[in-house]
C-alpha cells in the first residue's frame, strides 16, 4: 500500500470516481471528478489534533459501526496518503472551526471545491472490487434483530489488533469475552433464495482462518462451523482445515433453519445436521455469518461508461474464460480482482499483475494499430443530409451543413458499428467489411434452398453472436435451421436486409443485439430498437404480419437466453405457412419493380 | 493432417478460394459429416481448393493451408472451423505470413454454432454447416483488403479502484516504467483488504 502511495510513476486520486470515457484504445480520454478533502493531503502529517477536538461524532465505516470516529478523521492509522478528510455533509462548518484552529501546519481548507481531471490513458484496469453481501434480508439469523450475530467482516474488526477492542474479541450485546463462537457458511452464497447463487470463493477459507486465530487466543474455546461443504482447493488450503479440525473445532455438516435469543444473550441455533439425519440445537455465545461477495456497486454504472459485458451474476465478463481471464472484451480494457469474480488476496494479486502484463504487452511499442473495419463516404452520393452525423455514438462523422458539403469520417474515432451506413438513405456510406453486398450475399446464400425452414437471425459480434458461442460452449441445444450472419452491432442491420430476407423467402427475420444500455458502441442500439419499430409499423401496412420480424436482445453470458429465443423462433416460424411466405414475395418484388424502374 | 482434398483446376475465376472444414478432432467431426462439407464446397463456383482437415488452428494445419496458398495461387480463405472470435487472429495472422490481406479470410461457425449444439440432429447438423460454409464463400468473395493504420499510443494505464487487485496492477505497471493513475473511491487505498485481521494461507497481517 504504502509503495503505491510513494512511487513515481503512480498518481493517486483517492474519494475520486470516473465520470466518463471516451476515445478507444491507446488513447482513452477519461474524466474524473475528485471530491474534495478539505484537508491538503501533502502537507498533513496525520498528527490527530484535529480529531480529537472534532465535536461531531459519526459511526467509524472502517470498523463496520463498531466504534465511531468523528467529522474530521483518518480512515485507519496505515491509510494512503496518510492525511486526514473532512465529511462536509457532517462537519458543522465555520461556526465551529476548532480542528482550524488546532491544526499547526494549516492544511485544512473548508473552502476546498470538488476537481474535475482529465486524464489520457493508452490502456484501463477496471479492479472495482467487491460489496460484502448485506446478510439482513435473512430473516432467520437475526441479523440486526440479535446483538450477538455479527458478520465475518465485523468479527474481523473485533479479532484485529487495530480494531475498536484492541483485538480483544467481546459480544456487542454485553462486552463479555465468548467462550462459544458459531460460524454459520454460506451466507447469501450458493442459494436460489438470497443473495447469490454462486460460491463466493473465499468464505470457506476466512472461516478456517478464523477458528485459527480464535484458538490461538484461547485454546479452549468452543467454535462450531455450520456448513454445505468445505470448499478448501487451494494451494495449502486442506492443511488449514486439518489444522482447525486439530485443534478441536467441530463442524457440523447443515446450515441452520433457525436462531434464536435466549435471556442470558446467547444465540440458539436450530439446525438439521445432515450427515445424523437430525435436527440439533446448539447454543452459542456469538454467531458469525460468513457472508458472500457481491459485485461492487458501482459495476453497472462503469460498465454502462465503458461499453463492457457483466455475467448474470453481476460481475464483469471476460474475453474469454480461459485464453483471455483478465481481458475484456473491449481492446485495451483489463480485469483484475473481484470485479470479475470473488476471489481471495491470492488470486488477485496474479490477477493484477496480469492485467498488468497484458496492459504492458498492449502499449510496449508506443504505437497501437487500429481497426479498419471503419465506414467510408462516397461524397458522390452524399446529400448531406446530416443523418449520419446524428446517429454516430462517437461524434465520428463531421459535415458543414451551411456549406452543404459532404460528410466527412474520422477512421481514427470510429469504432465500425455500421449504424451509419444502415441509416443512409442514399446509400452513400460503404461500412468495410460488413458492405450491403457482403452481407446480402449471405442472406442470398441462405434463403437459395428451402428458405421457408430457416431462421434467419442477425447477430452483434459482440452481444447476441457470443451469447450463441455461450449456448455451444455450455452445449445447450436448439433447433437446427438457425442461421446466423454476423455484423459487428445490430445497428448495422439496415431496413433493406429485413426487405431483402422476406422478398427472398424468409419465413422469420430476428434481429438481435446487446440489451439497452450495454451496446457495445455506446448507445447504436437505440437505433436498432428505432429502425425495427418502423420496419414492422411498414409491415403492417402491407398486411405483411410484423410478429414475422422480432427483436431480442441477448448477452455474451445469455447463452440459456439464446437457446430459447431460437426455440421461440422456430415456434413462430412453424406458424408461417407458404402461401404468407409467397404472398409476401409478390408483394415485396411487386414493390421492387414499382420503386426501381429497370 | 491432410484428409480429403478436393482441387478444382480453373484458372479463369476472379477469386480463387480455398475452404478448409476443421474437425476439431471430434468437436465438430462427431456431428457433422466434415467430408461431405468439404466435398459439396469443392464445387461451389471460385472454391479452387477444399480440405478436410483435422485441427485447423494447429501448426501443421495452418501450414497446410499456407502451402495451398502458395501452390494454387489462392486469395481467400475460407476457415470451417471454431467462433471467429476465438481463431479469428489467429487466422488473420495465418494470412499475414503467407503474404495475403488478412482481411480476405472468414470464418464459418461450425463448432459453438453447429456441432456442439446439435448434437442429436446429424443429418440436419451437417446440412446446416453446408449452409454456413456456402455463405461464408459468398461473403469472401466480396471481401475487400482492408489495412490498419497505425497510431501513437498513450503509454499511461488508468487503474479503477485500490484495493489489493488494482495496487498490485499499479505497482507492476509502475515498475515496468509505465505511468499509473491509480483512483479511489474513498479516502484511502487498501480496499477490503486492509480491513482484514489475518489472511489465509501465510496467517499474517494483511496492510
Amino acid at each position: 500500500m504504502a509503495d503505491a502511495g510513494r512511487h513515481p510513476n503512480i498518481t493517486l486520486h483517492t474519494l475520486s470516481e470516473v465520470t466518463g470515457v471516451s476515445g478507444y484504445v491507446g488513447n482513452f480520454t477519461i474524466n474524473i471528478v475528485k471530491r474534495a478533502r478539505h484537508v491538503d493531503e501533502t502537507s498533513c502529517t496525520s498528527c490527530g489534533e484535529c480529531a480529537k477536538v472534532c465535536p461531531v461524532v459519526f459511526p467509524d465505516e472502517f470498523n463496520m459501526g463498531l466504534s465511531s470516529r468523528r467529522a474530521i478523521y483518518i480512515p485507519f492509522p496505515q491509510a494512503v496518503p496518510s492525511a486526514y478528510a473532512i465529511n462536509m455533509n457532517e462537519c458543522m462548518g465555520r461556526g465551529c472551526s476548532k480542528c482550524l484552529d488546532v491544526c499547526d501546519k494549516k492544511c485544512i481548507d473548508f473552502h476546498m471545491s470538488d476537481q474535475e481531471i482529465q486524464v489520457k490513458a493508452g490502456s484501463i484496469v477496471v479492479a472495482t472490487g467487491l460489496e460484502p453481501y448485506d446478510p439482513t434480508q435473512m430473516d432467520e439469523y437475526g441479523y440486526t434483530r440479535f446483538e450477538n450475530v455479527v458478520t465475518s467482516l465485523e468479527f474481523e474488526r473485533l479479532v484485529n489488533a487495530g480494531g475498536p477492542t484492541q483485538g480483544t474479541l467481546i459480544r456487542p450485546k454485553d462486552r463479555k469475552h465468548p467462550s462459544s463462537v458459531g460460524f454459520i457458511q454460506c451466507v447469501g452464497s450458493r442459494s436460489k433464495r438470497k443473495g447469490g447463487t454462486y460460491c463466493s470463493n473465499i468464505c470457506c477459507m476466512n472461516t478456517i482462518k478464523s477458528t485459527l486465530v480464535l484458538k490461538e487466543h484461547d485454546p479452549d474455546m468452543e467454535i462450531k462451523v455450520f456448513y454445505i461443504d468445505i470448499r478448501a482447493f487451494g494451494k495449502g488450503f486442506e492443511d488449514l482445515y486439518n489444522r482447525s479440525r486439530q485443534l478441536g473445532v467441530k463442524y457440523v455438516r447443515g446450515l441452520p433453519g433457525m436462531v434464536e435469543e435466549l435471556e442470558n444473550g446467547d444465540m440458539r441455533v436450530a439446525v438439521e445436521n445432515t450427515v445424523s439425519g437430525k435436527v440439533e440445537f446448539h447454543d452459542m455465545d456469538l454467531l458469525v455469518l460468513s457472508i458472500g461477495v457481491k459485485p461492487a456497486s458501482g459495476t453497472q454504472k462503469l460498465q454502462e461508461m465503458l461499453g463492457l459485458q457483466l455475467t448474470s451474476d453481476g460481475f464483469y465478463l471476460e474475453a474469454h474464460p480461459k485464453l483471455q481471464p483478465v481481458d475484456a472484451a473491449t481492446r485495451g480494457i483489463f480485469y483484475a480482482g473481484c470485479a470479475e469474480g470473488p476471489k481471495d488476496i491470492k488470486e488477485s494479486v496474479t490477477q493484477g499483475s496480469a492485467a498488468a502484463a497484458r496492459a504492458i504487452r498492449l502499449m510496449h511499442k508506443g504505437l497501437i494499430t487500429t481497426e479498419p473495419i471503419t465506414s467510408m463516404i462516397m461524397e458522390q452520393h452524399c446529400k448531406s443530409c446530416g443523418k449520419c452525423v446524428e446517429v454516430c455514438p462517437y461524434g465520428a462523422i463531421t459535415m458543414d451543413a451551411k456549406k452543404k458539403s459532404p460528410a466527412k469520417v474520422n477512421s481514427a474515432a470510429c469504432a465500425g458499428c455500421g449504424t451509419c451506413a444502415a441509416e443512409c438513405a442514399f446509400g452513400a456510406i460503404v461500412m468495410n467489411h460488413f458492405t450491403d453486398n457482403q452481407i446480402l450475399s449471405q442472406v442470398d446464400v441462405m434463403l437459395t434452398e428451402n428458405a421457408s425452414e430457416k431462421v434467419l437471425t442477425f447477430a452483434c459480434n459482440w452481444c447476441s453472436y457470443a451469447g450463441a458461442d455461450y449456448a455451444g460452449v455450455s452445449r445447450l441445444q436448439y433447433p437446427s435451421n438457425v442461421r446466423l450472419i454476423r455484423t459487428m452491432c445490430s445497428g448495422r442491420v439496415d431496413e433493406k436486409f429485413i426487405w431483402h430476407a422476406f422478398e427472398k423467402g424468409a419465413p422469420v427475420v430476428l434481429v438481435s443485439g446487446c440489451h439497452i444500455g450495454d451496446c457495445h458502441y455506446i448507445n447504436a442500439n437505440h437505433w436498432t430498437e428505432k429502425r425495427i419499430d418502423k420496419v414492422r409499423k411498414k409491415m403492417e401496412k402491407k398486411g405483411i404480419r410484423p410478429e414475422r420480424l422480432q427483436l431480442s436482445w441477448i448477452s455474451a453470458a445469455e447463452g440459456v437466453r439464446f437457446a430459447r429465443v431460437m426455440t421461440d423462433m422456430e415456434k413462430l416460424r412453424k406458424g408461417v405457412t407458404a402461401e404468407e411466405i409467397m404472398a409476401t414475395q409478390k408483394l415485396l418484388q411487386k414493390d421492387q419493380k414499382e420503386t426501381v424502374p429497370s | 493432417m491432410m484428409m480429403n482434398t478436393f482441387v478444382t483446376e480453373n484458372h479463369e475465376n476472379v477469386a480463387r478460394i480455398g475452404v478448409y472444414v476443421c474437425r476439431c478432432g471430434l468437436n465438430i467431426a462427431q456431428t457433422v459429416d466434415c467430408q461431405r462439407v468439404a466435398r459439396h464446397a469443392g464445387e461451389i463456383a471460385d472454391v479452387i481448393v477444399s480440405r478436410e482437415i483435422t485441427y485447423a488452428c494447429s501448426e501443421p494445419g495452418q501450414m497446410t493451408i499456407k502451402d495451398d496458398i502458395k501452390e494454387h495461387g489462392l486469395d481467400r480463405i475460407v476457415v470451417a472451423s471454431c467462433s471467429p472470435r476465438l481463431h479469428e487472429p489467429t487466422f488473420r495472422q495465418m494470412m499475414l505470413q503467407a503474404g495475403l490481406n488478412p482481411y480476405l479470410m472468414e470464418m464459418a461457425n461450425l463448432r459453438e454454432q453447429c456441432s456442439w449444439v446439435h448434437m442429436n440432429a446429424k443429418p440436419e447438423a451437417t446440412a446446416k454447416a453446408l449452409d454456413l460454409v456456402h455463405m461464408s464463400v459468398a461473403r469472401v468473395r466480396l471481401l475487400t483488403p482492408l489495412f490498419e493504420e497505425i497510431l501513437p499510443l498513450t503509454k499511461r494505464t488508468l487503474v479503477i479502484g485500490g484495493g489489493v487487485a488494482g495496487i498490485q496492477a499499479a505497482l507492476d505497471l509502475a515498475d515496468n516504467g509505465y505511468e499509473v493513475v491509480l483512483v479511489e473511491k474513498t479516502p484511502s487505498i487498501g480496499g477490503t483488504m486492509a480491513q482484514l485481521d489475518k489472511t489465509f494461507p501465510t496467517m499474517d497481517c494483511s496492510i
